[in-house]
Order: structure tokens, then sequence, then C-alpha cells
């Protein structure tokens, strides 16, 4: 090897999108040519990014979504038992976000309307799958199942704020956002 | 944002007021030592007896300062010399109702309702300290677990007073489990549309409707965490049965995003908004909304 000095270990980090939209995952890449430098810092595990489909021991754990099937929960369980620090990121992760706002109704009800009485659709009845992860009665967020390190809002958290999480984080220093960078909305 | 500007400038002047009116006395000990500490003595005693002082009674607001007209409720002074307190349902125009706690400082050591609380000469209140600010994060999570608070969906959000507040204070998550309550969303009125999701029961509606239109449109009632809410003074429970309209004073005053004019939504876009510019602790001299 011809490498002048060794580098920095760098941080192992895994990411997923439970119940989202994966729009967290896009702002994420708003971070735009940040990634580079990211890159010699980072690398990635379980990741849309990577396709790796369990995640290994990490640093870092980055969950977007919150938890509307039994699927969910077993990936998010998977992360907390592999990762040092978890991340909640955007609104989803942190309150249950749009997938939540069916809490109100009967979760039958609104299979049903889906898959069978809406109009334009195939009718072809409530999928039934044994592969398909079952659908939690409501969508809850993911602190109420694993303690989370580390908060990110915002829907989605701007891509400054993730760089800010990141780069506070590899500094050594607990994230902090000051305005403009915390937002809900 | 002209008006916040001079207001950050009115407060600058404020500060250098003070800064100014502090250095006299300095210059007097360097003269004159003996005479400016009897003078220091006798400022001190009449410190101890507001009620003989002449001069403008003050108190201590987190180490400054602050001059008060007696009568003054700690809040009320306090944001005279544009210091922020947090709030919810405190509103200048209106009489202190005293429930969202969030404005709890502590007076000479004991907690007390900065808006209920009437200012008096000599007391020393910590407000931005990190007990109590500590203290108003948990309160503003609850209020976020018991409600419907789903920012991204809101007109309101930009122009909030709770996500304000809760920006202000950092609260990055609602640490609670959420409770996701059924409230009820009323859009039978051609004007105005109420989506109880949001409220923090304030009662700054109820109070608008009858002491400035006149109209007691709203009351609260109910018990409990889940029932006790916001009631419409009509036979069918409906905002339409009522004689309220888009010009009263109550349709402008929810702090939060439950009562709001329909087909106005995202004239201003998200991140243009009154606190996606300024945080909350700039612009308090601003009455809101």
């Amino acid at each position: 090897m011809n490498a002048p000095t060794p580098p920095v270990k760098k941080l192992r980090v895994a990411t997923t999108s439970l119940a989202g939209c994966f729009g967290c995952h896009m702002s994420f890449l708003d971070i735009d040519e940040r990634i580079i430098t990211l890159l010699d810092l980072i690398e990635f595990d379980r990741s849309p990014l990577t396709d790796i489909k369990h995640c290994g021991p990490c640093d870092l754990g980055i969950i977007e979504g919150g938890l509307c099937n039994a699927e969910n929960v077993h990936v998010l369980r998977e992360f907390r038992r592999n990762c040092k620090f978890l991340v909640a990121m955007g609104a989803c992760a942190i309150n249950g976000g749009l997938p939540a706002q069916r809490n109100h109704l009967d979760l039958r009800d609104v299979l049903e309307e889906v898959y069978q009485t809406e109009v334009g659709l195939s009718h072809g009845g409530i999928p039934n799958d044994p592969e398909l992860p079952l659908p939690l009665n409501e969508v809850h967020p993911i602190h109420e199942v694993v303690k989370v390190d580390y908060f990110l809002p915002g829907c989605p958290p701007p891509a400054d704020a993730i760089w800010k999480l990141l780069t506070d984080l590899l500094a050594g220093r607990t994230p902090s956002l000051g305005h403009g960078l915390m937002h809900y909305d | 944002m002209k008006t916040s500007d001079n207001e950050v400038s009115a407060q600058a002047n404020a500060r250098e007021a003070r800064v100014k009116a502090d250095r006299p006395a300095e210059a007097k000990t360097s003269d004159n030592e003996v005479s400016a500490q009897a003078n220091a003595r006798e400022a001190r005693v009449k410190a101890d007896r507001p009620a003989e002082a002449k001069e403008t009674p003050t108190f201590l607001l987190d180490g400054e300062e602050i001059s008060f007209t007696p009568g003054q409720t700690i809040i009320q002074a306090a944001t005279a010399h544009g210091v922020y307190i947090p709030h919810l349902c405190w509103h200048p125009e209106f009489k202190a109702h005293g429930s969202c706690k969030m404005c709890t400082v502590k007076v000479n050591g004991r907690f007390g309702s900065s808006c209920t609380m009437a200012a008096q000469a000599g007391m020393t209140v910590e407000n931005r300290t990190t007990e109590l600010d500590d203290k108003r994060r948990t309160l503003l999570q609850m209020y976020f677990v018991e409600g419907n608070h789903f920012c991204p969906s809101c007109e309101k959000s930009g122009n909030c007073s709770l996500q304000a507040t809760a920006y202000e204070l950092k609260m990055v998550s609602p640490h609670f489990d959420m409770f996701y309550p059924d409230r009820a969303v009323d859009a039978s009125h051609p004007d105005i549309l109420l989506d109880f999701n949001r409220c923090i029961m304030c009662s700054l509606c109820v109070t608008a409707s009858r002491e400035v239109d006149g109209k007691n449109v709203f009351s609260m009632g109910g018990r409990g965490l889940l029932g006790r809410r916001i009631h419409i003074s009509s036979e069918s429970g409906k905002l339409a049965d009522t004689d309220f309209a888009a010009t009263d004073r109550a349709a402008s005053i929810c702090p939060v995003g439950v009562i709001l004019p329909k087909r106005k939504g995202f004239a201003i876009p998200i991140g243009e908004r009154k606190y996606d510019k300024l945080p909350i602790n700039r612009q308090v001299t601003e009455v809101t909304p």
C-alpha cells in the first residue's frame, strides 16, 4: 500500500426509511458535493444508498420514518442493537408524521377503502400474503419503542441541518441546531 | 419587518441607557469615595422602601435591571423592555389567564407565573435559566403529545406561537408517548375553519369574543385531559350557527392553528413567515397575533 498516512478510522453509518417517504434521504443527498468530504470521514453500512440488507455493527444509525408495520419495528430493533448512536431523522420518526394521520381511522376501514370499495381500484381484496408484514393498528414514532439518542426535526430536515448534525457528531460535539435549521415543517 | 427592526434598536437603546445610568455612580466613587458610599447607602435604603421612593422602581430580571410602573406584572415590565419571557396563554391586550405555566419564573427563589405576579421593587427574578427552560421544554412536550400538532400540514406553521416557543426552547422531540386524541374539525362556517386538533386551551378566543366582540361565541368546558375542550355557543355546537364573523377579534387571536380564515392558505410561503425570519425572542414587543 502506497498510502502516505493511514486515514483516521471511518465512522460506520447505517440509514433506513421505515414509514417514511424517502424525503429525508433526498434532503440528505441535498448536501450536494459535501458528500465527497463526508465519504472521507464515514462509510455506509445498511442503507438505501448501498442496498446492504442487514445492519452490522455501526457507530451511527439514522432512521427516517415512524412505525406502521411489524417489519418497521423489527428493522428499528436491528438498528438499535447494532448502532452506538441512533438518530431520529424527520417528522415521521419523531412524532409519526403523515402516516400517523390514519390513527384516527379504523385500520380495517382504511384497508377496505383502499383495496375494495374505492372507485377505480381492482377490488382484489385486502392483501393477505404471509410475506407481507402486518400493519400496526396505529403509527407510532420510534422513541416509543427504542431509546433514541438524537433528534433531527423537519419535514424534511434541511440539508444544512443534516450536515450540521453529522459534522457535530464527527467532531465529538453534542448536535445543536440554531434558528433557521430547526423546523417542524 | 420594519417594526421589529425598530424594536431591536429600541431594545439596544434601552440597554445603552441602562449602562450609562450605571456609569456616573462609578465615576463618583473615584471622585469622592466617602460621599459616594453614603449615596449608595441612601439608594439602597430607598430601594427597600419602594412606596417612598420617588424614582421609577426596578427589579432584577436575570441580572438586568428592569424599571416598571406600579401595577405592572413581571411579564408586562419585561415585555416593555424587550426582554422575552416564554409564554403561550398571555396576550398583552388581555387580562392574564395564568393557565399555560410557560411564563413561570423564579421570584426570590420561588416559582411564580410572571403574567399574574405584580412586579415589586427590589425583587430578583430568574427567567432564562437552564432549570426553568428545562421545565418549560417539558411543558411544551406535554402540549405537543396531548394534541395533534402536525406542523407539515398546518397553515399556521411559521406563524405559530407554540411552534416558535418550541424552537426557542430547542425542543427536538416530543419525548413522551403520543396521545393522538380524536378531535373534531368544524368547517361549517363560510369564512372560518376550526381545527381543534391544534388547540392548547389558552382561552384567548373565549376572552376576545367576550370582551372585544361582545359575542360569547366560545367557552371552555368538559373534564379530563381529553374531555376538556372549547365549546361553541350554539344549539348545534357548530360555528355556522353563531353570529361569529371573520372580522371578529377572536378570529385572529388564536396563537396556534385552530381558528383559520378559509381560502387564504399559504399566501405567504413556508420559510418566509414571521418566525422563519426571526426567532420569537427577537420579536418581543410585537403584539401576536
